[in-house]
């Protein structure tokens, strides 16, 4: 499929992107175009705005049309992208992923589809990426735990791996799994480990067929990095962002709802959907205002959290006739 | 009971007739709060000048409630230290137990200024409803009254018994502050172990007031030492 070029609201990339995080890329920047084209690697700590050197090992830039999906929101710098999330394989403080992920190997790769599919297969990455054309989308992203940050992906709709594969009548949902890996992944071994690995996330089928439904082999320009989950990540950008599975090895389609990590390690609390919705509190906090990463320092303004985190228009007619309090 | 907080001219005597037993270092009181203070001015100073990361409000509010929690353990950790260990630092204290209360205050204030922007109706919502907010500002409700009567004046007005009684609550301020800590994260390994540290604390008065129930009054240490030998 042609992705559509429209010009009337999208910017260049170096009219979004701060001037700190593109004058820092261009220490990193390798000069290979195209996604696993032999890229020229350069290694480097990029130094974002809190002081701590994240540690990166590698980055490609990429080659991409731009979406008409993208938000004109500004974006949020790059530093603090891949310097403040959760990754709980590298640790549980939203710093350890961008100190910790750089032990990850990403090359090489293998990602799986199977289940109900007629065309089930175990993917070289390249060979999976290959035939579909990256877009770039800039999409608001909101995490559960009341924070937000606008972050312009690079990839490709999911729902073209999934025809792809040919998904069987009674395939009704699609389960995800990340790399189980504990010699590199530090959060997967030793005494306290906070979650059930590997991480699995799932999605109903129309969820996952959904035009919004992006997987993303990159961030700003470049390849992903690790601690944002390289090479493969799922981004769902109306539903929390614990739901945007990371480092995918496999997806699966099946016929009943699968288990998802967070909802094994308090239903009550995570829910199958967990789309962002300012009515249904987090049992211990509000969900109703969020604060924008990068907005105003100490002096950031909480804003109101939107139903659907503002993709209401596009994806609310997916749970018409639902009760969201029952199903959340 | 006086053991565990005992009136002025008693805590001196203690102190004096310990000095055989226990090991009491002298520093001015003034020098425990300036070093006490040393955190807060480095995270605001870190908050100024950008240093505190993606979400430095969340940074800030974070360090100082824990600051808070750390010098109200600390304040309770006198106790058995001189108890079990012969380590006298009672005069330093209330000292502690101001810093943690000044702590708090400062938590408490950039949750209500930097977090909610003084949203009357958001943290009235957020106090009601949410049982961590809850809790948290019960232990501090809880502090108020410990914190104005932490001075000479007050323990003569008052009367050492009273005194003490009235105290004691920041064992009740010390569990709910824990408690905050555990329900507002999503993965409560660090408030597990002050969980812990508080558990033990706790545990040990209960323990020993226990056993002094049973055998009328409880070994002091003095006297433990003595049977020894």
């Amino acid at each position: 499929m042609l992705i559509r070029y429209r010009n009337r609201k999208d910017l260049r990339p170096s009219e979004i992107t701060p001037r700190s995080a593109y004058m820092n890329r261009r220490d990193l920047m390798a000069k290979a175009a195209g996604f696993g084209a032999g890229a020229a690697l350069a290694s480097g700590a990029a130094l974002p705005l809190s002081g701590i050197p994240v540690e990166e090992a590698q980055a490609a830039t990429l080659a991409f049309h731009k979406s008409e999906f993208s938000t004109t929101e500004p974006v949020t710098a790059r530093e603090y992208v891949t310097s403040y999330n959760n990754y709980y394989e590298f640790g549980i403080d939203k710093g350890d992923p961008g100190q910790n992920a750089h032990t990850l190997t990403t090359s090489p790769w293998n990602v799986k589809v199977e289940g109900l599919v007629a065309k089930p297969a175990d993917y070289a990455l390249e060979d999976f990426v290959k035939p579909f054309a990256l877009e770039q989308r800039i999409y608001r992203h909101r995490c559960v735990e009341g924070w937000s940050m606008v972050i312009p992906w690079v990839g490709f709709p999911l729902s073209k791996v999934l025809e792809r594969a040919e998904p069987s009548g009674n395939a009704k949902f699609v389960a995800f799994e990340t790399l189980m890996r504990p010699s590199e992944m530090p959060g997967q071994r030793g005494l306290f480990q906070p979650l059930e690995w590997p991480y699995v996330e799932g999605l109903r089928l129309d969820e996952a067929m959904h035009p919004l439904t992006l997987l993303a082999v990159g961030i700003y320009d470049e390849t992903l990095p690790n601690q944002n989950g390289a090479p493969l990540r799922l981004v769902v950008p109306w539903k929390y962002g614990f739901k945007g599975i990371k480092s995918i090895v496999r997806i699966k389609l099946v016929e009943n709802a699968p288990p998802t990590t967070w909802n094994l390690q308090n239903s009550n609390e995570y829910g199958f959907y967990s789309n962002v919705n300012p009515e249904v509190d987090h049992p211990r906090w509000s969900q109703k205002t969020e604060r924008r990463i990068g907005e105003g320092g100490l002096l950031t303004k909480r804003r109101e959290t939107l139903p659907f985190n503002g993709y209401a228009d596009e994806v609310a007619s997916l749970y018409t006739g639902m009760d969201l309090r029952k199903f959340f | 009971m006086s053991a565990q907080a005992p009136s002025l001219p008693r805590a001196r005597a203690a102190s004096q007739g310990g000095k055989r037993l226990a090991i009491s270092w002298q520093v001015p009181r003034i020098l425990v709060y300036l070093i006490g203070f040393i955190p807060a001015v480095w995270w605001f100073e870190l908050g100024l000048t950008d240093r505190l990361g993606a979400d430095p409000m969340k940074a800030l509010e974070h360090a100082l409630g824990l600051w808070a929690l750390r010098f109200l353990v600390a304040s309770l950790a006198i106790t058995p230290l001189r108890q079990l260990v012969g380590i006298n630092l009672i005069r330093y204290r209330r000292a502690l137990g101001l810093l943690a209360f000044y702590y708090a205050v400062l938590h408490l204030t950039t949750y209500l200024v930097l977090d909610q922007g003084l949203d009357l109706a958001a943290i009235v919502a957020d106090i009601l409803k949410r049982l961590y907010i809850t809790i948290g500002m019960t232990a501090f409700v809880i502090l108020v009254p410990l914190a104005v009567t932490s001075n000479n004046l007050a323990i003569r007005r008052i009367g050492a018994p009273a005194w003490n009684r009235l105290h004691r609550w920041v064992y009740l301020a010390v569990i709910l502050a824990v408690l905050h800590f555990l329900l507002s994260v999503k993965v409560p390994i660090e408030p597990l172990l002050y969980a812990a540290l508080v558990a033990v604390l706790l545990g040990y008065r209960f323990l020993r007031s226990m056993l002094r129930k049973r055998g009328g009054r409880a070994p002091s240490r003095a006297s433990l030492s003595a049977r020894k030998g």
